[in-house]
């Protein structure tokens, strides 16, 4: 029941939401559904401690299990464990700080905070799913709030970026819902088939089937994170989206593909995991070096951050194809702190742009003189992006630089230079950004006037920031949160090698 | 729990303050920023000083062996069962020696700024990096973990990257700031493939068991990273070798070097603090921290050697040429550390053939105190003369005689005459070197000349030659603070060198006996006389005899002043190779081609549906053609094709 909450809640108060009268109730009314949640996510941590503390091993907490259309054997079955744990943590943190930004959202507010409480419902009701059609139907509800945001509270290009966006990611759910059907159809308990993600793992699957599946449902999560060559749903959509969606895009719906295809695609098919580790790798080591380097040429910071975001969502997809569980633990560490990250970045960047209305690095110039707050939390995120120590992004990097070497072929260890060899380039870019955007003389005049962050961004940024310096000064509660998760991933995935 | 666990204070100080001001200093603390800094770095001098004390002189000795002792270590990231990162305090010769110079310079350096930095808008902010710096240099020396030490090696980075940047208004601060930290990254990049080489080979990150297991003959860890090659040379060369090029590129070495130059874009006592003790030693000090296991290895023994040697020579030609004040002492900090770096590539482990690595230890030693003098010396004459070209300066001599008279001090320091400090840790490198191989030797003396000549072309361009007219009379020669700075320094350089260091720090802990070769010093110091004696008549009066000089060497002299064009070089591989030939490229394909494909995609799609959206048209004649054109397409199909 607990565990339920989490989808209650958000449902609940976008339904309040709904009967608001004017902007100011509808955002006291958000605030305090999403205040909910953080605090929630805070018990929950709690919770789970206290279980682990008092011996509790098994693989999922808080389980429940109910049937919901009997016929096909779907059930209403969730459950978490660190991984969606930490996930669970990530989107409280996002959500509100990303109805803090939005604060001053006039045109359509009601809708508005409705699109995004529904979306933090449907994000929720995934990281905790353990049933594989009730998550792919959480992935849905993610995803087409998402068009909406973009089309109407969009930027830019908008309605060109929002159907990008929803056809990629349209065929991105395509493919998984093939994917799992496949693997649905392959499984068999007393003669019926099942959609249990625990019992799914405990059979045995034939190699044929893996091999058909896996690059189906892989290649469909990996579009929602972004992997090489289907990621220009990203700079476009993250250009063109509101403040609020940009972040929920990049700080949770890209946190979707990544836990897919850790939790379903490689959880549930080892075998085809380890068949086609080197293409996972090759894909994401192309998006890193790639990415970094199609960055440095963007003037658009959003766009930057867009482009940083495919390199670093290549390194989740690294860490989950290396296959050893300092690499997948990494590629965890990875999501949550790239969510908190770039969740920052692009309210630092909104922030800016609402001040200045562009986003172009050569027409700004001296941010740091006249709005200072703003300007020292993009360093922060900027900071963190490059991996600096006491910082999240290093912690996770390394994480998974160090996973990844541990594999001794000449090959991987290649892909590892390579992308090691990001983080000089991502220091390019974003020194170069920073350096053009905050940094030397200020070209405008009328920026001489701009009003530094009110009380709803400084909060906002102050809570992104507390998690990543969480994460980045003492990352080792996050490493034991996360470490018997992929312990059991890994297990699995050894299984299947010495099966074979 | 270690009596030494107050050591933990040492670094945890500087960061307590740091913490405040950042957060607090802009809009509360203001111009008490500078006493909080100075409070703060002056317990942790204190606390060095008497960890120092403790170390050298009551239990850091057992059985005639200084101990390696660990004062603090806790799990701070557990990669694996057995590998990890910890925090953890170590203490050694080194890490004792290193602490020391780096809270008393920084702390020279924040009194320095007191006077130096008033009335800056960003005064607290200006502390708060300070602090930072001194944090991470102290964190960086105490670490006992080769992953700790690389964390705090990217904070020196980052710190080094905010001060350098600190006039962020100013372009030029803006791309020296950038470029100290590009340069450096990439350096650290090949530092980080080194310590994952290293670390999987020897299964461990934490310092103390790296070494033993990979010095110990036989060991099984000893065994593979020999026998594992790549490209000819074993794993052990090249984990080193990338460790060193991480060394190379924060110590500024050839070809690493060009941020250096670039890096006194900062204020100028951030100058003294990056030169002297913090950031351009961590490369020296990395390689001391390996060398046992560098002993071992001779092909990376060698590569040290050379590229320290060549920098030293390179650096000390360039800053012949050189007319900024603080360019001039930027190149003399390659050219010193270029000296530490060969001293340890032309020593052994162990004994007396382990003098090098005394040497160099005792030579950073030195060199903290000169060149931090050196360095606030130059920020005072700035200060005054709000000039930093050796073509306006002159005859200062008479208008500020502290400065003067510390600024000769540490100039014959650094040319090595006796009995000033520099001298004494000159003497143990050369003899190093004279006794490993005499090439080196020869550039090491030819360097040694050239320093004497070009610091005391400096000197007399700065404080003789001629006498400048300052517009208002009554100018103060820096406030109390900055002289006094300067006086305390001044003591240190002169004394420096009867420190009886090379019965503290030697390669394996065992005190070696310290003797003046009278005989030997004789040559060296001449050749540094005769450095002095050309600078004297060629630029202690204005004359003509420097121009004649630089057009007889006319293109040498050219390419010299331009350093090499080793920037422009640069600049050609990053903007016309990196920026043209494959950011833009990536760029562009992803935009055209990849996305081109996408959106080559939907409209195809939006095409046929276009074509084919004519089938649907309602029209039940049509419908029925399609049908019975159908059937007779599939009864041709199964009866005449498939044959059924």
């Amino acid at each position: 029941m607990l565990l339920s909450l989490f989808i209650i809640l958000p449902l609940l108060t976008a339904l309040a939401v709904l009967f608001c009268k004017g902007l100011k109730q509808v955002r006291m009314i958000s605030l305090m559904g999403t205040s909910v949640q953080f605090v929630f996510s805070f018990g929950l941590l709690y919770e789970y401690w206290k279980e682990r503390a008092s011996g509790n091993r098994a693989q999922f907490l808080f389980e429940m299990n109910a049937s919901w259309f009997d016929p096909l054997h779907i059930h209403y079955h969730i459950g978490i464990d660190g991984i969606s744990l930490s996930m669970i943590l990530l989107t409280a943190f996002v959500v509100i700080a990303g109805v803090l930004v939005s604060w001053t959202q006039e045109t359509l507010n009601k809708e508005f905070f409705f699109l995004l409480l529904i979306l933090s419902a449907g994000a929720y009701g995934y990281f905790i799913s353990l049933d594989l059609f009730t998550l792919f139907f959480f992935l849905e509800l993610a995803v087409i709030p998402k068009f909406l945001l973009i089309g109407i509270w969009g930027s830019g290009k908008k309605e060109y970026s929002a159907m990008k966006l929803a056809l990629m990611l349209m065929a991105g759910s395509a493919l998984v819902f093939v994917g799992l059907m496949g693997l649905y159809f392959n499984t068999s308990i007393n003669g019926a088939h099942s959609f249990d993600l625990v019992e799914i793992s405990q059979m045995q699957i034939s190699n044929s089937a893996q091999n058909t599946f896996f690059p189906l449902a892989f290649i469909g999560f990996g579009i929602f994170a972004a992997l090489f060559p289907f990621h220009t749903w990203v700079p476009d959509g993250h250009s063109s989206a509101p403040t609020a969606a940009s972040m929920f895009l990049a700080g949770i719906s890209m946190k979707l593909g990544g836990y897919g295809c850790l939790r379903v695609a490689t959880y549930l098919m080892p075998e085809a995991a380890h068949h086609y580790s080197p293409v996972i790798i090759l894909l994401s080591t192309v998006a890193i070096i790639y990415g970094a380097f199609a960055t440095m040429m963007q003037k658009d910071l959003k766009y930057i951050n867009a482009y940083s975001s495919v390199s670093h969502c290549g390194f989740v997809l690294l860490g989950i194809g290396m296959l050893t569980q300092t690499s997948i633990t990494g590629a965890v560490l990875q999501m949550v702190s790239h969510g908190l990250m770039t969740a920052l970045f692009f309210a630092a960047i909104g922030m800016i742009y609402s001040r200045t209305h562009t986003r172009l690095t050569e027409q700004l110039g001296g941010l740091l003189k006249v709005i200072p707050f703003i300007s020292t939390v993009f360093v922060i995120a900027g900071l963190c992006s490059l991996g600096l120590p006491g910082l999240s992004g290093f912690v996770a990097e390394m994480t998974i630089f160090m996973g990844s070497w541990q594999n001794p072929d000449q090959w991987y260890r290649l892909a590892t230079i390579l992308a090691c060899a990001s983080i000089v380039v991502t220091a390019v870019y974003i020194l170069r950004a920073t350096g053009k955007s905050l940094m030397g003389p200020i070209h405008n005049f009328q920026y001489n006037h701009l009003a530094d962050a009110g009380w709803n961004e400084r909060l906002a940024a102050g809570i992104l920031i507390t998690g990543i310096v969480a994460i980045g000064v003492a990352p080792f509660w996050l490493y034991y949160l996360i470490t018997p998760g992929t312990e059991y991933i890994i297990q699995h995935v050894g299984k299947a090698i010495t099966l074979k | 729990m270690s009596p030494y666990f107050f050591v933990m204070l040492v670094p945890l100080l500087p960061l307590v303050s740091f913490c405040i001001l950042g957060l607090f200093g802009r809009k509360y603390i203001k111009t008490t920023s500078g006493t909080l800094g100075v409070i703060s770095l002056f317990i942790s001098a204190l606390l060095s000083l008497y960890t120092a004390y403790r170390y050298f002189f009551i239990d850091g000795k057992v059985n005639g062996i200084y101990q390696h002792i660990i004062a603090l270590k806790y799990t701070w990231l557990q990669f694996s069962p057995r590998v990890s990162i910890d925090m953890g305090i170590l203490l050694d010769p080194i890490s004792v020696m290193m602490i020391v110079i780096v809270s008393f310079i920084s702390l020279m350096v924040h009194i320095f700024s007191l006077g130096y930095m008033k009335g800056e808008e960003r005064f607290a902010i200006y502390y708060a990096f300070l602090s930072l710096f001194t944090f991470s240099m102290l964190g960086l020396v105490l670490s006992s973990n080769i992953f700790q030490i690389y964390i705090f090696w990217e904070l020196v980075g980052i710190s080094s990257f905010l001060l350098i940047g600190f006039y962020f208004e100013n372009p030029s601060a803006v791309t020296a700031s950038n470029k100290a930290f590009i340069v450096t990254r990439f350096a650290d990049f090949g530092f980080l493939i080194g310590i994952l080489i290293l670390a999987f080979y020897s299964g461990t990150l934490d310092f103390g068991t790296l070494i033993e297991r990979l010095t110990t003959a036989g060991s099984s860890q000893y065994i593979d990273i020999h026998s594992a090659t790549f490209l000819g040379a074993s794993m052990l060369t090249w984990g080193l070798g990338l460790v060193f090029i991480g060394g190379a590129g924060k110590s500024a070495m050839f070809p690493l070097h060009i941020w250096l130059p670039d890096a006194m874009e900062g204020p100028t006592p951030v100058s003294a603090l990056i030169h002297a003790a913090t950031m351009v030693v961590a490369g020296v000090f990395l390689v001391a921290r390996l060398f046992p296991v560098f002993s071992i290895d001779l092909t990376v023994l060698q590569i040290v050697t050379w590229v320290g040697a060549f920098s030293a020579l390179f650096a000390a030609v360039v800053a012949c040429t050189q007319t900024d004040i603080k360019r001039v002492l930027a190149f003399s900090t390659m050219s010193q550390i270029g000296f530490m770096m060969f001293s340890l590539g032309v020593s052994k482990y162990g004994g007396e053939s382990g003098l090098g690595y005394t040497g160099s230890m005792f030579h950073l030693f030195t060199h903290a105190f000169f060149k931090s003098l050196l360095f606030l010396g130059a920020g005072a004459v700035i200060h005054f003369a709000h000039t930093n070209d050796i073509r306006d300066l002159g005859g200062l001599r008479k208008l500020m005689p502290v400065t003067h008279l510390s600024f000769l001090i540490a100039c014959l320091a650094i040319a090595g005459i006796p009995p000033f400090s520099g001298f004494f840790s000159k003497e143990d490198i050369l003899m190093a070197a004279y006794h490993s191989d005499k090439i080196i030797y020869a550039i090491a003396v030819l360097t040694s000349a050239l320093t004497a000549f070009y610091m005391f072309r400096l000197y007399y361009s700065v404080f003789w030659k001629r006498d400048i007219h300052l517009h208002d009379k009554n100018h103060e020669e820096g406030t109390l603070s900055m002289r006094l700075t300067l006086v305390i320094l001044a003591v240190c350089t002169a004394f420096a060198g009867f420190v009886p260091v090379s019965s503290w720090i030697t390669s394996d802990g065992a005190p070696l006996e310290s003797h003046i070769d009278i005989v030997f010093s004789v040559f060296p110091v001449l050749m540094a006389l005769t450095g002095i004696g050309l600078a004297t008549y060629l630029y202690k009066t204005e004359n003509r005899r420097p121009q004649i000089i630089t057009s007889a060497f006319g293109s040498l002299y050219r390419a010299a002043y331009r350093k090499f064009y080793i920037d422009e070089l640069y600049l050609f591989i990053t903007r016309k190779i990196i920026f043209n030939g494959i950011g833009r490229p990536a760029a562009w394909f992803d935009k055209n081609i990849v996305d081109g494909f996408m959106n080559g995609l939907a409209t195809t799609t939006a095409k046929i549906s276009g074509l084919i959206k004519g089938l649907q048209s309602g029209k039940v004649q049509n419908y029925a053609l399609y049908f019975f054109g159908g059937i007779i397409a599939l009864a041709v199909l199964f009866i005449y094709v498939l044959n059924y």
